[in-house]
Parts: structure tokens; C-alpha cells; sequence
């Protein structure tokens, strides 16, 4: 591991992606293929079956350290970051693990952990934390306990794989797709050279993503050189069908087969072979309406649905995109001439196959009036997309828009605040604001971003000099700041103590100019969530 | 705490037998001063008693008409019914903790303090004492300082990485104390000179004066830019950071020491590329063995977040107070 450490800390200390891309491109030069294989696997963001919980490496730390439960614990809250806090607490360990390699850990050592009982397991983690320098100590409990997070995006992987091949990046970000599995075999393959063939292998195309819409829409030119839709609010996903055999990839990249099986029926029943790019939604067939998005939690937790909750929640995949007919690869055609093959091929399939239709709205302001009927409709706004344009990789800006309907906002006060963790480490960030149940105030909400680093600090220092109580790592504060929060829905919860759920909230300002009484009232939240 | 040596007031710790103030945060008409850091030594106090060792950096931040009386190491005076005397912290050149003798019992208050050896100021000195009051800025078991060899010879290898890319290094520290630790910790280990910004140049100079050997420094230029100043080394006041000052050295690998450089996030949230962890205080190794050595029977634990020091020194059988849980706002 000492090289991939080594890797890790120059990756650490520069903020210039310049750098990392560089670093990492050596280092694939560098180390064994192997060991870059499950490299470019964990910078790329993937990551092992949980092998230890948190209480684990807590209960071990405190072994190894001869400290109180809580002492470790206020280690924790300090520094923001369990397997960083265990590396500092930890005596340094001797280094006598420190030569074998990634893949080893990888495929041998720490799989095997996952077997072990929870004594053994224990013990097994107290002898490699000796015998590892605290940095990789660190970098063991990140790969233990979940994703690595160094600053490194999936598609600066994508551009160091490149750099290192001497291949374009949408071959590379294609090669990538799907579960890559990290093996040398593997990692060699991404730099042979394009067959041609290979987009006919099991694997989806890499997502093309919208970015949001700032400017003004009229600033998009000429209103029939776009296609407009509604931005469906569901699991994006490519359905794809060859030789007959259906296939579902979400967007993550991960296998969604099985869970949907009406949509893989009516897949494989269709007349020609594809890819289709598009959005899974539980559908209200009633009201010819997709439904809320919690319904279709339902069946994304659910591996082998059963038959009460397919015909209870049932689900449509609503195509936007045609990817692939027939074998032969569009994504270089315009979306206009992809857009005109797909609408003929979904005519008289399935009804579980939709065309995401076309909004008629001829000019930009009649759009902008249909755009207020989004949340009628059950979307969360429009799509707007260059009919010119060919179906890219990843998040390019020009082409692809989504234009979201302003979010719902709400007054409320700051009552709670806790420690941050990561980057906000060591101040206050994490906070929970409250609205008026009568005479008191009762959280209906906690949010962690939207105010600037300026904001953050002066508040940091606000709740230091104006807690009230604390409960380990949480204060309570004097109720004086009100903020305004956007938020983009309200539902009725039993789970939540007001009785309503905030959906991602998030804080829009600080309301200086606001004094707690003038904070929203739960009642009106109460019947906003029944509507 | 009801006490005829120590008292927390709002103007700081008071000792109402000897009728003055330790460090005190508002006027009052008698300031005992453990070093010359802002937030220590503050001006419009009717008379001070300081260690000789930093008279001339009081000096400069106290102003030509505060009245200065200056005490050697270990030398006792009285101030009222109580025999004081000031002894070296460890912290920064002049730094003292302050020993207060009434009555048969010992006070000692620490002021800052650190356990590492420094070339610019004296070595910590235990003081037996019965109430000992400890700092706790680095509180919390996660801070044990590294070796200063290995973070000096760190600090090399980054300059010279800088210098083979053909960037600026810019460290930021603190001007006073840090950055004369820095330069005498370079000094003992190359011959190179460093670029210093304004705000360093008056503590830099009162260093060279008390006889302490420093790195050869020169004023930074006012219109040096960040081509000019390829491979050299730059040392700023964090304030200059993210300021437009920064501009000029746009394609700089910037650095901050401080013992705050020790935890990821703290380093990461401020955006500097590489961490030098350099304290002048205590880490808490130092603290409990600070603790420990001087014998006290009843431990104040001031400053930052105390509570985590205070209740593991409860559980270690100390008889430990957190000073702010005594009203000290």
C-alpha cells in the first residue's frame, strides 16, 4: 500500500486537477497493473462490501488506545472524520505491513476480515493498525468503512486513464461503464485500441447529463432549434435490449435486473434490439400522471418485487433517448434524427414503453407558462435540449438544460447546530431550524449548505458565545436568526415529530432583516403537505 | 472558585492579594503579561510587569509611554502580600508562566506553553506548584506534534519540489514567534535565503537583536511577482491569505504551519496545498505531562474548548476545573 499512499498524499496536497490528473497517469505507469486496477477502482469511487461498522473501528480504537468510549468519541466530533481521528489517536504503528500490495488488501485481506467473528475481527484490526503508518492507517479505515473522497471526480479518473493510454475520454469513459470489475486483465483492455465493435458489449453508454439553465431562455436563440420536456422525476436509467435480452442500468452504472421486471418484459418483447435512454417512474395510470417520488422508493429498495406491490406500484420507463438500433451506435446523429427513429419505433409497443412527449408551447414565454404547470404535472420543470446536438459523455454544458421550477421556501429559525465534518470539520455547519407549533418553536428541518464560507464562520462563532445546552455534539442556541430555506416538497410524516417532511432543504439566505416572530407557523406547513 | 491568589473576572484572571491582573483583557491599573501576542498584551494598562527576555517586542507593542517593569527568569518580586516571579513557557521568545507565592501556597499560571525545544526563547521550566492552570488550545488527544527534524526537513522537500516546478513557495505563519521558529529551525539546516512580507520584518529584526540566529531574510519586493519569485520561499501572515495581495503569486504552492494542520479538514476548508504541523503550544501529551510535573493538587484548565482536558483529568484523578464553567465571561 505504501505506493498507493504515496499516491493518496500527492493527490491530497494540490487543489490543481492538472496535478492529480499527472499523478495519477504516473502512477498507472508506475505500479504494478494490479495494484492500479483496484487504484483507478477506488479513486473512481467504488468500494468494497462494508467489511467493519464505525462502532467496530470506535470499539477497536478504544482497545488500542486505552481511551474512554467518550473520549474517542469528542476525537470523532473534533476532527469530522472517524478514520482520520483513529489514525491520529493510534501510536504509530511499526510499518511491517506497509509494502504489501493494494491488491492484495483488496482481493485477499480485507474480504477476509468480513468473514472473521466480531472478536476476531477486532483483533485482526488492532494488528494491522500497528503495523502501518498513521496515514495508511487512515487510508485502511477509509477503504474498510466506505468511498475514499480525495478530491478526485470519476471522470478525472476517466481523463489520467486517458493521459496514461493515449485514448480519447469518451472511449475510456465508455470502457469504464457498467461494473468494471479491477483486475490487471481489465485495466490493460482499457488501453487497447477501439475495435469498433465495442459498444455491443455488455455495458451502457456513459450518461449524457444537462447542466442547470442560469441565463435567460430567450438567450437560447431561436425557440425551434430545441426540443422541450418535462424533467421527470424519477431513476434515470438505460433499458437495453440485444439479441433479445433485456437490460437495465441505472445511472450509477449498476445493474438494476430484477427489480423492474415489467419493464424488462416489455423490453424484450419489442421488435428490434436497442438502447434507450430515458427515466423509470411509478406511474398513476388513472391520471395519466407519473406518481411522487416516494412511491417509487418502494420498488427501488425491492430486488424481487412481489406480485401485491407490482400491481400496487407499478412503474413505466418513460424513453427520451434512442442510443443504439439495431447495433449500429447514434450517439453521433442529431437529436432530432434520433429523437424521429425513436418515436416510430415506440409506436404500438408495450404501454410500459412511453415517448417522453414533446411540449408544443411554439415560443419561449408560452413555455415559460407551461413550465408553471410542473408541479401538476408531478416533474420538476422542463428539459431543454439542441436538436442539433449529439448524445455526449457526462456533464457538457451547451447543448442539454434543465430548467427546474423555482423551489417551495420557508422561514424558520436556527435552534440546533452541531459540528461539521470533512472540509467543515471542527465548526458549526450542521443546522436545525425550527417554525412555530403555537407558543414554541419545533424543528422541522436540518440543513447543511447554502450559506457562504464568511457566513459560516461568523455563525460558528455566534453559537460558540450563544449555546444554551449541550447534548454531546449538539447545542442548542438562543432562538434569534431566522433563515429562509428552499426546499422541494412537503410531505405528512409519522416518523417526523412536527408531523411533516422537508424534502432536501437547504438554506437560500440569512434573514437579518426578520425577527424569530415573523418565522413560518407548523400549522401552515401542516396543510401545504396535504395538498 | 473563592481564592486569595486567582479569580476569574471579566477582565481576565485576577489576583486579589497582590491586587493585579494576569493577561487582562480591558484596562485595569496593574498587568502581569505572559508574552507579547495580541491577545495577551494589550495596551492602555496603568503599569506592567513582563519577562525580561521580551521586553523589547512589549515594547514595541505596548508603545513608548506604557510603563514596563521587566523581571529576569526566576527572580522574585512582590506585588501586595505576594511574592511573584515569572518563569520561561517555552512558547515564544520572552514567554513566562507567572508563579505567585501567598500564605504557603503556589499558584502557577502557565500562560501558552509548549514542551518542544525552540532555538529562538528558554525551555519550559516545571514549576511545583499547588494550583496550576493550564492552557488547552490543542486539547483533544488527536494533536501530538511530530519531531521538528522531520516537518523542517518536510518543509525542504517542498521547496525544493517548488523550485523544480518552478513556483513560488508560500508559507503562511503566524509573524510572531512562528516565524522566527521557522527561520531559526532553517537556519541550523541550509544557507538559503527567505522572502519575508512586511509584517514580518519588525519581530524578525527584534529576534536577530536578542542574538538569535535566523535564516537571511529579505523584504519581499513591492512589485515582485510570481514568475520573479520561482523556487524561493515566501513567508506571509495567514491574514495575507485569499487577499488580493495573493494575486501577485497566483501560480504559488501555498502552506500554512500550525498545529491546526494536523487534522485534514482544517487545511483542506482554508485551501492551502500542503500542512506543516508546527505548534508553539502544548499538544496533549505535553499538557498531561505538564499537568503531572507540576504537582498540583488542583488543576484550572483555561482556554478553547476545555472540557475534553478537564474530564479526562478527572479520570485520571486530577482534581480538574474547566476556568469558563466559573464564570470567567
Amino acid at each position: 500500500m505504501r505506493r498507493f499512499a504515496a499516491l493518496y498524499a500527492q493527490l491530497d496536497r494540490t487543489a490543481s486537477t492538472v496535478a492529480k490528473r499527472e499523478a495519477i497517469a504516473a502512477y498507472l505507469h508506475d505500479a504494478p497493473p494490479a495494484d492500479a486496477a483496484w487504484a483507478v477502482y477506488v479513486l473512481g469511487g467504488g468500494k468494497l462490501r462494508r467489511l467493519a461498522t464505525a462502532t467496530e473501528l470506535r470499539t477497536a480504537a478504544q482497545a488500542a488506545t486505552g481511551y474512554a468510549e467518550w473520549l474517542i468519541d469528542a476525537s470523532y466530533q473534533h476532527v469530522g472524520d472517524l478514520a482520520e481521528a483513529i489514525a491520529l489517536l493510534l501510536p504509530p504503528g511499526d510499518g511491517a505491513l506497509a509494502d504489501t500490495p493494494l491488491q492484495v488488501w483488496m482481493e485477499d485481506w480485507l474480504p477476509a476480515l468480513g468473514k472473521l467473528d466480531p472478536p476476531a475481527r477486532q483483533l485482526q484490526l488492532q494488528a494491522w493498525w500497528r503495523a502501518l503508518a498513521p496515514q495508511q492507517v487512515f487510508l485502511l479505515n477509509k477503504l474498510l468503512t466506505g468511498a475514499l473522497r480525495v478530491g478526485v471526480s470519476q471522470r478525472l479518473v476517466v481523463q489520467a486513464l486517458a493521459l496514461w493510454s493515449q485514448l480519447p475520454t469518451d472511449l475510456i469513459a465508455h470502457r469504464l461503464s457498467g461494473d468494471w470489475q479491477p483486475h490487471a486483465a481489465a485495466l490493460s483492455a482499457l488501453a487497447e485500441p477501439d475495435s469498433g465493435e465495442e459498444h455491443l458489449t455488455d455495458r451502457p453508454y456513459p450518461f449524457f447529463l444537462a447542466s442547470p439553465l442560469e441565463q435567460n431562455v430567450e438567450a437560447l436563440g431561436d425557440r425551434n432549434d430545441w426540443l422541450a420536456e418535462w424533467k421527470w422525476d424519477g431513476i434515470r436509467a438505460q433499458l437495453m435490449r440485444r439479441s433479445g435480452e433485456a437490460r437495465l442500468w441505472s445511472r450509477g452504472e449498476e445493474r438494476l435486473d430484477g427489480r423492474f421486471p415489467e419493464l424488462e418484459t416489455a423490453a424484450a418483447a419489442l421488435p428490434f434490439d436497442g438502447v434507450l435512454d430515458g427515466e423509470i417512474l411509478a406511474w398513476n395510470a388513472a391520471g395519466h400522471l407519473p406518481r411522487a417520488f416516494t412511491a417509487l422508493q418502494k420498488r427501488i429498495g425491492k430486488l424481487k418485487p412481489g406480485a401485491k406491490l407490482l400491481a400496487d406500484t407499478p412503474v413505466r420507463f418513460m424513453a427520451y433517448d434512442l442510443l443504439e438500433h439495431d447495433g449500429e451506435d447514434l450517439r453521433q446523429q442529431p437529436l432530432r434524427a434520433r429523437r424521429e427513429r425513436l418515436a416510430t419505433l415506440l409506436q404500438d409497443v408495450s404501454p410500459a414503453l412511453m415517448l417522453s412527449p414533446a411540449l408544443p408551447a411554439t415560443d419561449w414565454p408560452a413555455l415559460a407558462l407551461e413550465r408553471e404547470q410542473s408541479r401538476a404535472r408531478q416533474t420538476e420543470g422542463l428539459m431543454l435540449k439542441r436538436l442539433d446536438s449529439p448524445y455526449r459523455v457526462g456533464r457538457k454544458r451547451g447543448d442539454w438544460w434543465k430548467w427546474k421550477v423555482e423551489p417551495y421556501t420557508l422561514d424558520a429559525v436556527l435552534i440546533y447546530a452541531q459540528l461539521g465534518h470533512g472540509r467543515r470539520a471542527g465548526l458549526y455547519t450542521d443546522y436545525t431550524f425550527g417554525v412555530w407549533d403555537r407558543s414554541h418553536l419545533v424543528p422541522v428541518a436540518k440543513a447543511y449548505s447554502g450559506l457562504d464560507d464568511a457566513e459560516i464562520a461568523t455563525l460558528d462563532q455566534w453559537i460558540r458565545s450563544h449555546t444554551l445546552e449541550r447534548f454531546g455534539p449538539v447545542r442548542s442556541v438562543e432562538q434569534v436568526h431566522v433563515f429562509e430555506l428552499a426546499y422541494e416538497a412537503i410531505q405528512r410524516s409519522s416518523r417526523h415529530k412536527s408531523g411533516v417532511a422537508v424534502r432536501f432543504p437547504r438554506i437560500l439566505r440569512w434573514r437579518t432583516d426578520l425577527a424569530i416572530r415573523d418565522a413560518d407557523k407548523l400549522d401552515d406547513l401542516r396543510r401545504l403537505a396535504m395538498d | 472558585m473563592r481564592d486569595d491568589l486567582l479569580q476569574p473576572r471579566s477582565q481576565g484572571l485576577y489576583c486579589p492579594a497582590g491586587d493585579f491582573f494576569i493577561d487582562p483583557r480591558w484596562p485595569v491599573e496593574r498587568a502581569v503579561v505572559t508574552h507579547a501576542h495580541g491577545d495577551h498584551a494589550r495596551i492602555g494598562n496603568a503599569g506592567y510587569h513582563v519577562a525580561a527576555a521580551g521586553s523589547a517586542l512589549m515594547r514595541e507593542r505596548l508603545g513608548e509611554e506604557a510603563v514596563i517593569e521587566t523581571h529576569e527568569y526566576g527572580e522574585a518580586f512582590t506585588l501586595g502580600d505576594v511574592r511573584v516571579s515569572m518563569h520561561p513557557s517555552g512558547h515564544m521568545l520572552g514567554a513566562a508562566q507567572i508563579r505567585m507565592e501567598h500564605g504557603g501556597r503556589v499558584v502557577v499560571v502557565s500562560g501558552d506553553y509548549k514542551r518542544e525545544a525552540d532555538p529562538t526563547c528558554a525551555p519550559f521550566e516545571t514549576v511545583p506548584c499547588d494550583v496550576f492552570v493550564t492552557e488547552s488550545t490543542f486539547g483533544w488527544p488527536v494533536y501530538r506534534w511530530p519531531p521538528i527534524d522531520a516537518v523542517i526537513a518536510d518543509l525542504l522537500s517542498w521547496w525544493d519540489d517548488c523550485a523544480r516546478r518552478g513556483v513560488p513557495a508560500l508559507l503562511f505563519c503566524y509573524a510572531l514567534g512562528k516565524a522566527q521558529r521557522l527561520l531559526a529551525e532553517l537556519a541550523l539546516r541550509c544557507d538559503r535565503v527567505a522572502h519575508v512580507h512586511g509584517a514580518l520584518l519588525q519581530p524578525v529584526q527584534h529576534y536577530r537583536d536578542a542574538g538569535i540566529a535566523l535564516l537571511p531574510t529579505v523584504p519581499l519586493a513591492e512589485n515582485a511577482r510570481g514568475t520573479a519569485m520561482a523556487g524561493e520561499l515566501i513567508m506571509a501572515p495567514p491574514s495575507a491569505a485569499n487577499t488580493p495581495w495573493m494575486r501577485r503569486f497566483a501560480n504559488a504552492s501555498t502552506a500554512f504551519a500550525s498545529g491546526w494542520m494536523q487534522v485534514r479538514g482544517n487545511r483542506r476548508r482554508r485551501g492551502f496545498d500542503r500542512g506543516f504541523v508546527v505548534s508553539d503550544h502544548a499538544d496533549w501529551p505535553g499538557l498531561l505531562r505538564s499537568v503531572a510535573d507540576s504537582g498540583a493538587s488542583r488543576i484550572y484548565v483555561t482556554h478553547g474548548d476545555g472540557d475534553v482536558l478537564t474530564r479526562h483529568l478527572r479520570e485520571l484523578g486530577h482534581d480538574a476545573l474547566a476556568l469558563e464553567a466559573l464564570g470567567e465571561s
